[in-house]
């Protein structure tokens, strides 16, 4: 017999997807890539600070296995630690692969790989290409698909968009629906499995870091055809970005990483030009807060003492919600080699030079740890089984998802430069299994009934001609930026139950106005308003998840800070302490003078909360709403315990 | 006092071959507004200046923050990207006009794949054996590095090509853009085991030999790149590479 090629479509072209083609590729596979624009402008070119491996090259000390626990106390211990653990582990060669790949990360006096710090730890674990990590990453992947592009083995279908899957009378996934975004025909594509490699969600918000094609409508899409979406409510605000009419532009946490500090005057409103105040008169309030980690705590951390700063202590810049990060104590050449990027970002956009002023910036929404619920499979050793055709796979048959469309990695708060690091870590590891998974198949895509591929094409064609007929009153990109403001006012940093009711009675307000769209845009060729108004529908459903997942969560994990069910740790609390805990108190009844006290207080607290809340929520479609269970994490590697950073 | 509107004139054109035509459009003015707020607000109100309604103007963008390349277009005549555009800082009315030299979609759309596949033909990849776990790359000093980072910022904006006097829709001239790309590919130690076939492809038609040198592609570029500076180099090798190519016939 012989064998047959197998083939995956690829959903996008960011660094999941390209790492998944390459893969792919070497393993033999036939590869369809699809994305909505050139794979070289997808999103993953923003980022900027860099990619975490633990290489210990300044002999810190570090390793694979702190590097685990920085990333699975970062997320508050929500991550599902198998995983991460394997992750951790394999970081370092994904870093000397990407550097034969010819990625441009910095390098020392003697030629080696240079590394900085970042958020969440205590090591110089970052590689980095300048401020333009992102973008040099997805150029060298990029370069390698074009090379198997060259070579006949992968096809391209740029400037076309997923609409769903093809699932058949068993649910399995056969293939998917194509949108040409220029002739506006549908048409569907069979393949042995999917990857969606489609990114995050955070267009969702009216104030966020993201590109303008990341609407999660991909994902939400699978979740409405039965897909599991977990951990939804756990959306990350980042603490530095500047202001922007169309966008929140991120300023790195590299700036920080290299020394930048977090600042405010002292004096509410100090009509001072920043470089005229004093030292004395300047609070530095993470390093005051947080002697230990300083500027460089994590991101839910920074947020919520910014949030702090200028709305609870009204310390903002000029009563607005903005603090000052600063570099200008740093030499002009080592931040123009530095953090060049960013700081010609800055200036492009707002006219100043960080080099000698202060930047104001604040928080914006900027990533989401949640997403479509994957499955993993584990030796017994509790080591990944690297040929699982369970790895990565969605709860869909035949339907995979990785990158920052994925949930497992990250738990409640992910840690800078850890997101570069598991897109291409799942793009990678996901393939040797699918290639098994398709092993393991008995239907080829010839094989399957053309029907269902007629059925599928006729469904999101009628589909997309109503919605060229939409013909109301409410402008969609208006209706976007209504759902967008709901969701910055209500499900940001801090989250209350009131006004988390309200918003989903919101949400149904604004899916009744969705009814009274009217399809802007009368063409039938490169349309791009009929495709959105169906990535709307999407983000109305998905804002839902996210929003009934924050009510229903009544605990404080993460970015999710909920002050009613915050546990109030003591001052002097050490984390040991808890581990000691839960020894003794597995063979007897702990007296409270055992600790300092009010710590067993905490402690018992601590101890039932994780027992009613260390879940990964799972939303389902049901009645037009997200059913919402919970399922366990785990934590078999290292116990869950108190976070703690200064 | 209510701030007078920012005025856009947008030349629109429906299909690839259809006619272009002018539309005015008015939009408030808001601060830190960029032309891609301001193309955001004819979104949400599709109106002209003159009280018509019509179909939203199509253009292309994605990162918006000068990375990604995709919102490349004419602003007042001048090749940029629409993100860093900040109206504060541009004369009105505004002219927003496609890229000439690349085939137009729909209004401001237009397809670059020209430049994709000039990627191809030069080979704009490092060979590597494989992705398995074989260690470290080459070692390299941070100069080099310094080097490559530079020319490894071209986003593929297309700017340098649409400034360039020899680059024209019809012709099959690989521009300034993927002569850097080379130099770029050349510079890296495994890289030059492809020197010679990059060096060849660029020294047939449309080649390095087609460049009258009027360097107007450097001063557009928005990354600085040294465009004038990888001419130059990639003249020398592909000089270099005649002498040897002639000697050893
Ligand atoms: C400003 C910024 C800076 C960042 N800096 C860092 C950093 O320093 N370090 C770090 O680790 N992380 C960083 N991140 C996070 C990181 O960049 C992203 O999480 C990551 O790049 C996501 O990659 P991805 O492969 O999952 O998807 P993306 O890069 O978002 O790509 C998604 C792809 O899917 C395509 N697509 C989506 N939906 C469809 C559809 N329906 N049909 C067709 N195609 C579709 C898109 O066109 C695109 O090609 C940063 C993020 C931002 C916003
Ligand atoms: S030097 Fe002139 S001809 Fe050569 S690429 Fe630049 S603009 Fe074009
Ligand atoms: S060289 Fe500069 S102008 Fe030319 S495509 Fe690259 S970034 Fe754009």
């Amino acid at each position: 017999m012989i064998k047959r090629r197998r083939k995956v479509i690829i959903i996008g072209g960011g660094l999941t997807g390209l790492s998944a083609a390459m893969k792919l590729c070497e393993l033999g596979a036939e590869v369809v890539l699809v994305a909505y624009q050139s794979l070289k402008r997808s999103h993953s070119v923003c980022a900027q600070g860099g990619i975490n491996a633990a290489m210990n090259s300044r002999g810190e000390g570090d390793s694979p296995d702190n590097h685990f626990y920085d990333t699975i106390k970062g997320g508050d211990f929500l991550a599902e630690q198998p995983l991460v653990r394997d992750m951790c582990y394999q970081a370092p060669a994904i870093i000397h692969l990407l550097d034969r790949m010819g990625v441009p990360f910095n390098r020392t006096a003697e030629g080696h790989l240079a590394f900085r710090r970042f958020g969440g730890t205590l090591y110089s674990r970052t590689a980095f290409a300048g401020a333009t990590t992102g973008q040099q990453l997805v150029y060298s992947l990029d370069e390698q698909v074009r090379r198997y592009e060259h070579d006949g083995l992968v096809e391209k279908l740029e400037w076309h968009e997923y609409l769903g899957a093809v699932l058949d009378s068993e649910g399995i996934c056969r293939g998917a629906v194509i949108y040409d975004l220029r002739t506006n025909h549908v048409f569907c594509l069979p393949g042995d499995a999917v990857i969606l490699a489609t990114g995050g969600p955070s267009q969702v918000y009216a104030g966020s870091t993201a590109s303008t094609v990341n609407t999660g409508a991909a994902a939400t899409m699978s979740y409405l055809q039965g897909a599991k979406y977990a951990n939804g409510e756990f959306i990350q605000i980042h603490p530095t970005a500047i202001p922007g009419q169309d966008k929140l532009r991120l300023m790195s946490e590299s700036a920080r990483g290299e020394g930048g500090r977090i600042w405010v005057p002292k004096i509410p409103g100090d009509p001072r030009t920043p470089t005229s105040i004093p030292e004395d008169e300047r609070y530095y309030f993470l390093e005051e807060r947080y002697p230990h980690f300083g500027n460089l705590v994590p991101r839910d951390v920074a947020s919520r003492e910014i949030y702090d700063i200028v709305y609870q202590q009204k310390l903002g810049l000029g009563g607005e919600p903005m603090v000052y990060l600063d570099l200008t104590h740093k030499s002009k050449e080592f931040l123009d080699d530095r953090l060049g990027g960013i700081i010609d970002t800055y200036t492009k956009f707002t006219g100043q030079d960080p080099r000698t002023t202060p930047m104001k910036i604040f928080p914006a929404v900027h990533y989401s740890m949640g997403g479509l619920w994957t499955d993993y499979e584990t030796d017994a050793q509790g080591m990944i089984d690297t040929l699982s055709p369970r790895n990565q796979m969605t709860s869909i048959v035949g339907l995979y998802a990785g990158g920052e469309v994925d949930c497992q990695y990250h738990g409640a708060n992910r840690l800078g430069a850890n997101s570069l690091l598991s897109c291409i870590y799942t793009g990678l590891m996901m393939a040797p299994g699918i290639i098994q998974y398709t092993k393991n198949l008995g239907k080829a895509p010839e094989d399957v009934p053309t029907s269902l591929f007629d059925q599928a094409q006729t469904f999101w064609s009628n589909r997309l001609t109503s919605i060229r007929k939409m013909n109301g009153s409410v402008n969609p990109y208006q209706l976007h930026k209504e759902l967008g403001n709901l969701m910055m006012e209500n499900v940001l940093i801090v989250r209350d139950n009131g006004k988390l009711a309200q918003a989903v009675e919101k949400i149904d307000e604004i899916e009744e106005k969705f009814q009274s769209v009217q399809c802007v845009d009368s063409s039938d060729w490169a349309n791009p308003t009929a495709s959105f108004i169906n990535q709307l529908y999407c983000m109305i459903h998905l804002s839902r998840i996210i929003t009934q997942g924050a009510l229903m969560r009544d605990e404080f994990r993460g970015a999710h800070y909920k002050p009613e069910f915050d546990l109030k740790q003591p001052a002097d609390f050490d984390p040991h302490e808890y581990i000691d805990y839960l020894e003794r108190s597995s063979y007897e009844e702990v007296p409270a003078e055992a600790f300092p006290p009010g710590h067993l207080d905490y402690m018992k607290r601590f101890e039932a909360n994780n027992e009613k809340w260390l879940k990964t929520s799972i939303a389902k479609f049901k009645d037009n709403k997200p059913e919402i269970t919970y399922a366990p994490v785990n934590t078999s590697i290292m116990t869950p315990r108190p976070r703690k950073y200064d | 006092m209510k701030s007078k509107p920012v005025i856009l004139k947008v030349k629109r054109q429906d299909t690839p071959d259809s006619k272009p035509y002018w539309q005015t459009f008015e939009t408030p003015r808001k601060p830190m507004a960029n032309i891609i707020s301001c193309l955001q607000e004819i979104q949400r109100a599709p109106v002209t200046a003159d009280g018509k309604r019509v179909n939203p103007v199509v253009w292309d963008c994605n990162c918006l923050e000068e990375v990604c390349g995709s919102c490349t277009m004419l602003i007042n005549g001048r090749v940029r990207q629409a993100c860093t555009a900040l109206v504060e800082k541009i004369e009105s009315p505004v002219t927003l006009e496609p890229l000439s030299k690349f085939p137009v979609v729909r209004d401001l759309q237009v397809d670059r794949s020209r430049m994709f596949d000039n990627l191809k033909k030069v080979k704009a990849w490092i060979e590597i054996d494989g992705t398995h776990d074989i260690g470290e790359g080459p070692m390299m000093p941070d100069a080099i590095r310094a080097k490559r980072y530079v020319l490894s910022e071209c986003m593929t904006c297309g700017c340098c090509l649409e400034a360039c006097p020899q680059f024209k829709a019809g012709n099959d001239f690989l521009g300034a853009a993927t002569f850097s790309q080379v130099r770029l590919f050349n510079l890296h130690p495994t890289g030059q085991a492809q020197k010679e076939n990059r060096l060849d492809a660029l020294m047939g038609r449309g080649g390095i030999a087609d460049c009258g040198n009027a360097q107007v592609c450097v001063e557009v570029c928005p990354k600085s790149i040294p465009l004038t500076e990888s001419i130059a180099d990639i003249g020398r090798q592909t000089s270099l590479k005649l002498l040897k190519d002639f000697l050893s016939k």
